[in-house]
């Protein structure tokens, strides 16, 4: 190839006397090889610019974020209590052990209780809250801050907040009921209780959020088939379950899925209301403290990280496979 | 509480005047009495039972202990006073608590702002073979929670000798994905004329990033910054599990310490009050000033579905 184009003018001089002629037949053979090398070289320089740029995020990513999946699965084979030196493999021995004990199916009941709650109130309560927000009158903007707030805050902070709310014998809402002529329920000491209120709390600093991106979604709902509608006769409560409700649907189906991996994944709150995780011990709660809370099995404790990563992984993508289809766009 | 008075008389403001008889503007009477039942309603309710816990947080932590251990609620103290803060102070090292979160805070962030205008701006304007990978490897990082990763970190930077040291706090959480993902996202929308021209110019890529794309991008770029600034000073499980001694907690650690001295009932609560406010007020403030960056942030991507 690099040989021909010397030969070539030779050859085509004749058939073109133009003076430039053996310029333009050399220039398309002989200019690709020249460009490609050009390119090649910024090319290069871009890899480099590319790597001296995103290398240093991606590399924090693959050490903190990947390898500890990797080698979660790892530790999940071994019997191996955290700071000891040595380990056994016994392979699926605490899968086994989580599926089969009850403080594992415990564990798995109170995630599900939690998740489902947690999801379904701030939902919900965040649609009506999100209807308030909707109509146009004055102070407005104050309300949608303060039901957004809680959002934004330490949940550690949060959570001593409410704890001093639910304390039964010195608390705000044990006087309440006093007044109401009811006894306080024992929120710290009886389990089922202790769960319903990291449920209460959990839905009170999470329900703004729902409610802001819900009122994002009433404002950008046509405003011509309401009209239509009403005008058709359909009262405010009838449009508002076969309009908005319907068109909605896609703003309700991104919040099930992060609201969802949310739940999952709450923790501040938990730990800090109720520190020993009787009756409110999540997965992720009990992973913690499995490894980190008197216990020190570090294998059992991954184990369950490698259970609740693979609960969160199927849960979005079913989500997205099977609800994503009766999803009305608009 | 709120459930069921909420949506009733927010229905009535749009149907009541509606098919009947809709006289005229929205100050008629009618219109009006229903604005208020129905539109106020529901509003003061809500903000209520948003405001009033922290309300109450704020002024317990003025109350004296006679004041808080009393069976009958007392709402305002009799003589407000500082003295729970002093005794906070005393339990524990409020003041170092505070100083190493805002160290943690202010470095953690600043890095992560940095690696995720960089890595964004590589993603989206820099030519390299792999890139869609990389972004979908990104995007999947978005999903793990960090609390997945806590043993093997913990065995990492504790085998480094991590602990209590603010490097092994700071460390294992500066790879960001969410930055880099919103950040991305709004590169995408910079039109390429605009560097092309910077590129006729001769300026490289470091430049061009720096006069071109980041000063059309404060926006963006302050939002993530804030939403970083935030979930840094909120941050609870790692700092949790990476110090065990005083001199390196952040507040949310430092707060389980006092909470532990000072125990969960008695007199204690005020204590406990005056250190919670510690942790909730600096965010309170911030977003009072900037909730709009912050509220865009954090609901990202409902717009998008």
């Amino acid at each position: 190839m690099t040989d021909s184009p010397s030969r070539v003018p030779g050859t085509d001089a004749p058939q073109t006397p133009v003076p430039d002629a053996p310029g333009r037949p050399q220039a398309p053979t002989n200019r690709p090889p020249l460009r490609r090398r050009r390119m090649n070289r910024r090319a290069r320089r871009d890899a480099l610019v590319f790597l001296a740029f995103a290398a240093p995020n991606l590399v924090l990513i693959a050490m903190f974020t990947y390898r500890p999946l990797i080698l979660n699965i790892q530790y999940s084979m071994l019997d191996w209590t955290l700071g000891s030196r040595t380990a056994t493999f016994i392979g699926l021995g605490n899968y086994v052990e989580f599926f089969t004990s009850d403080e594992g199916l415990t564990s798995l009941r109170i995630t599900a209780i939690f998740t489902l709650f947690t999801v379904g109130g701030a939902m919900v309560l965040g649609l009506l809250i999100a209807l308030a927000l909707n109509i146009n009158i004055p102070g407005r903007t104050i309300a949608r801050s303060a039901v957004f707030a809680p959002y934004v805050l330490s949940g550690v902070g949060v959570g001593l907040v409410w704890l001093f709310i639910f304390d039964p014998n010195f608390g705000a809402l044990g006087w309440i009921l006093r007044q109401l002529g009811m006894g306080s329920p024992q929120w710290f000491l009886d389990p089922q209780m202790s769960l319903v209120m990291v449920i209460i709390v959990y839905v009170w600093k999470n329900l703004g959020y729902c409610a802001i991106v819900y009122l994002g979604g009433l404002q950008s709902l046509p405003q011509d088939v309401m009209h239509a509608a009403q005008l058709d006769g359909a009262g405010a409560v009838r449009r508002f379950f076969s309009i908005s409700i319907p068109l909605l649907s896609p703003t309700t189906f991104f919040l099930l899925i992060t609201t969802t991996l949310n739940s999952l994944q709450a923790f501040d709150l938990l730990r800090i209301m109720t520190p020993t995780g009787r009756g409110t011990n999540t997965m992720i709660f009990e992973s913690y403290l499995q490894a980190f809370g008197g216990y020190s099995r570090a294998g059992y404790s991954a184990t369950i990280s490698v259970l609740l990563f693979v609960i969160l992984i199927v849960m979005t993508v079913a989500q997205i496979m099977f609800v994503e289809r009766k999803v009305h766009y608009a | 509480m709120s459930t069921s008075t909420l949506p009733r008389p927010e229905q009535g403001t749009a149907d009541r005047p509606a098919p009947k008889r809709r006289k005229n503007g929205p100050f008629s009477r009618a219109n009006l009495v229903s604005t208020i039942t129905g539109g106020y309603l529901p509003l003061v309710l809500a903000t209520l039972v948003m405001v009033l816990p922290l309300l109450w947080m704020m002024i317990s932590s003025l109350k004296a202990p006679h004041e808080i251990l009393s069976t009958d609620l007392v709402i305002l103290p009799e003589s407000p006073s500082l003295a729970n803060y002093e005794a906070a102070w005393n339990s524990v090292p409020i003041p170092r608590f505070f100083l190493n979160s805002v160290i943690v805070t202010t470095i953690g962030s600043s890095i992560k702002v940095l690696l995720a205008v960089f890595t964004a701006y590589a993603l989206v304007f820099v030519r390299f073979p792999f890139k869609r990978v990389i972004f979908v490897l990104i995007l999947v990082a978005l999903m793990v929670p960090p609390q997945v990763s806590i043993l093997p970190n913990y065995v990492l930077i504790a085998g480094l000798g991590g602990v209590n040291t603010y490097w092994g706090i700071i460390l294992p959480g500066l790879g960001t994905a969410f930055g880099t993902f919103l950040l991305r996202q709004y590169f995408l929308t910079i039109p390429p004329s605009m560097l092309e021209a910077a590129e006729i110019d001769g300026a490289g890529h470091l430049r061009t990033l720096w006069s071109v794309v980041v000063p059309i991008s404060v926006p963006t770029v302050a939002t993530v910054a804030l939403v970083t600034i935030v979930t840094e000073w909120n941050d609870y499980i790692w700092p949790l599990i990476i110090t065990s001694e005083a001199s390196r907690m952040t507040l949310p650690v430092g707060l389980t310490a006092l909470q532990n001295s000072e125990g969960n009932t008695g007199s204690g609560w005020g204590i406990l009050m005056a250190g919670t406010v510690l942790v909730i007020a600096p965010v309170l403030i911030v977003f009072a000033m900037l909730q709009r960056h912050i509220v865009s942030g954090l609901t990202q991507g409902s717009v998008t579905g």
